[in-house]
């Protein structure tokens, strides 16, 4: 993992490319790979820190449920992008919408399924 | 980073040395930052403004909070791992560690320094360890996340499930003379009760709700304490707004008269009078408050905000409660501490790596402390305040 992460943040888009063929079925939008043009290291901060607030650092859950790819593989992505960007009404969780955009909840969603997925 | 790795090499050599010669090493204005992805503490020296050591190898920091033995030489460091970690000041080193849950969140230590507890999430429950050995004395399993754990006078440890919405008290007395813990349980405390604090005479227990508008405060002094709610209206008739963040209320304000909390879901602080617990006024502020921390002498206000407003602190002045001072320290502000009398406020910039040292009479930045991902500071002066 970190001697991928510069590798990343130079080709952000090679790196996706490689992470989307690990997951065709799900990576896939509109023929476009999901996050092109998207700050993935970014996206990957606001995971671990943001959502880290309630789901803990390394995501293995906090007052927030445990959210590890092994905890949510039973989950369709299009599900967990809909929590994303609208919560879940009567418990903590907020929507995103107002912060981000509907890409950048796809793409976390198929992150927090995939994990890195090197 | 690398002349702090120099000279940090050069403070540890030195303090072997020094230790040789029986230095007296005094701990009264000493304090802890915690790293909160590195897994380290660093030593910091409030007199000299500078951070002396780092102290590896305590697992999983994120959201970790200290309390310090009543001599000031050991800080308990409580882990979201569950890892509870005894760090020897004076040595500079970790004195004993164990990892007692899965999942947890902050601990205390009994008046008589006895004790230290600590709260979880998985499994659900307090578990309280000798302090001198770090050796199980009792585990109160109590089936729901627990959260808001506090002491409070007599060997009593205060805690709050998220869960359930009930709060336990632990009455640790009889445990000395091999006695069990003695439990008393106060139901219906309210909806999702996220947070709780206690007041520094040991009286007033409040806990903030997350599942509805509103905090309930528990009278300590009473013989059979019932829920008072708080404020149950305050954000009535207006749109709540998403929660990134959880306010805390320790460290939480009282300025004499009144008590600041964070409204939750709102952009703004409540007072509310610390006799009636009645609201005396509101003020706005920048962004949904995650620590309202008051000056040790009551007469400020410093408030942070939650993501994505966290490069802000704001000043109020508790007398006309109005916004004197607004500025950004940096990206990601999570912990603001005193030192004990007010002159200086340390705060950690997470995203920028530092802590960064205001004078709080005229603002102005003092100094800048590297740090790695800082979040908590914790100086050893609370040692000596309940509920801290």
């Amino acid at each position: 993992m970190a001697s991928t992460l510069p590798l990343l943040s130079l080709l952000p888009a090679l790196a996706i490319a490689g992470w989307a063929a690990f997951s065709p079925s799900t990576a896939l939008a509109d023929g476009m790979p999901v996050g092109e043009g998207l700050d993935t290291e970014e996206l990957k901060r606001l995971v671990h820190q943001d959502c880290g607030s309630c789901h803990g650092l390394t995501l293995k859950g906090g007052l927030g449920p445990d959210i590890r790819p092994e905890t949510l593989t039973h989950y369709e992505p299009d599900i967990l992008e809909t929590v994303i960007l609208d919560g879940i009404p009567d418990t903590p969780m907020p929507p995103w919408r107002p912060l981000i955009t509907q890409e950048e909840a796809q793409w976390i969603a198929l992150y927090l399924l995939n994990g890195d997925a090197q | 980073m690398k002349p702090f790795r120099t000279a940090l090499a050069l403070t540890l050599l030195m303090t072997t040395t020094a230790l040789a010669d029986t230095k007296t090493i005094a701990t009264g204005d000493l304090g802890l930052v915690i790293e909160r992805a590195k897994g380290s503490v660093i030593l910091i020296d409030q007199s000299d403004r500078a951070a002396l050591a780092r102290i590896e190898g305590l697992g999983d920091l994120s959201h970790a909070s200290i309390v310090y033995s009543p001599d000031e030489r050991y800080a308990y460091v409580f882990g979201r791992d569950g890892g509870l970690t005894k760090v020897d000041i004076v040595e500079r080193k970790i004195a004993n560690r164990v990892v007692q849950g899965g999942n947890s969140i902050g601990g205390a230590i009994s008046d008589d320094g006895k004790l230290v507890a600590v709260s979880n999430y998985e499994p659900g429950g307090v578990k309280i360890f000798d302090a001198d050995t770090l050796e199980l004395v009792a585990d109160l399993p109590t089936g729901s996340k627990t959260i808001g754990l506090v002491d409070a006078p007599g060997r009593k440890f205060v805690f709050t499930m998220w869960d359930t919405g009930e709060t336990w008290i632990a009455d640790m007395s009889a445990v000395k003379s091999g006695g069990e813990a003695e439990i008393t349980k106060i139901p219906d405390m309210g909806e999702y009760p996220y947070d709780a604090l206690v007041t520094a005479n040991g009286r007033t227990y409040i806990t903030g709700l997350f599942g509805e508008d509103g905090l309930t405060a528990l009278d300590l002094w009473a013989d059979n304490p019932e829920p008072i709610r708080v404020l149950p209206n305050y954000g009535r008739g207006q749109e709540e707004m998403p929660v990134y963040k959880m306010p805390h209320l320790e460290g939480w304000a009282h300025t004499g008269a009144e008590f600041v909390l964070p409204a939750v879901g709102h952009h703004e602080v409540l007072w509310i009078d610390a006799n009636s617990l009645e609201e005396t006024a509101r003020t706005k502020t920048y962004g949904q408050p995650v620590f309202a921390m008051a000056r040790p002498d009551g007469r400020q206000v410093w408030v942070n905000f939650a993501h994505p407003l966290n490069d802000t602190i704001q000043v109020i002045d508790s007398v006309s409660k109005e916004i004197v001072h607004e500025f950004k320290p940096g990206p990601a502000v999570l912990h603001m501490e005193f030192t004990p009398r007010g002159n200086e406020i340390w705060v950690s910039v997470r995203d920028e790596n530092k802590v960064k040292i205001y004078d709080t009479h005229t603002f102005e930045l003092l100094r800048e402390i590297e740090a790695d991902s800082p979040s908590g500071i914790f100086f050893t002066a609370r040692a000596h305040r309940t509920g801290l």
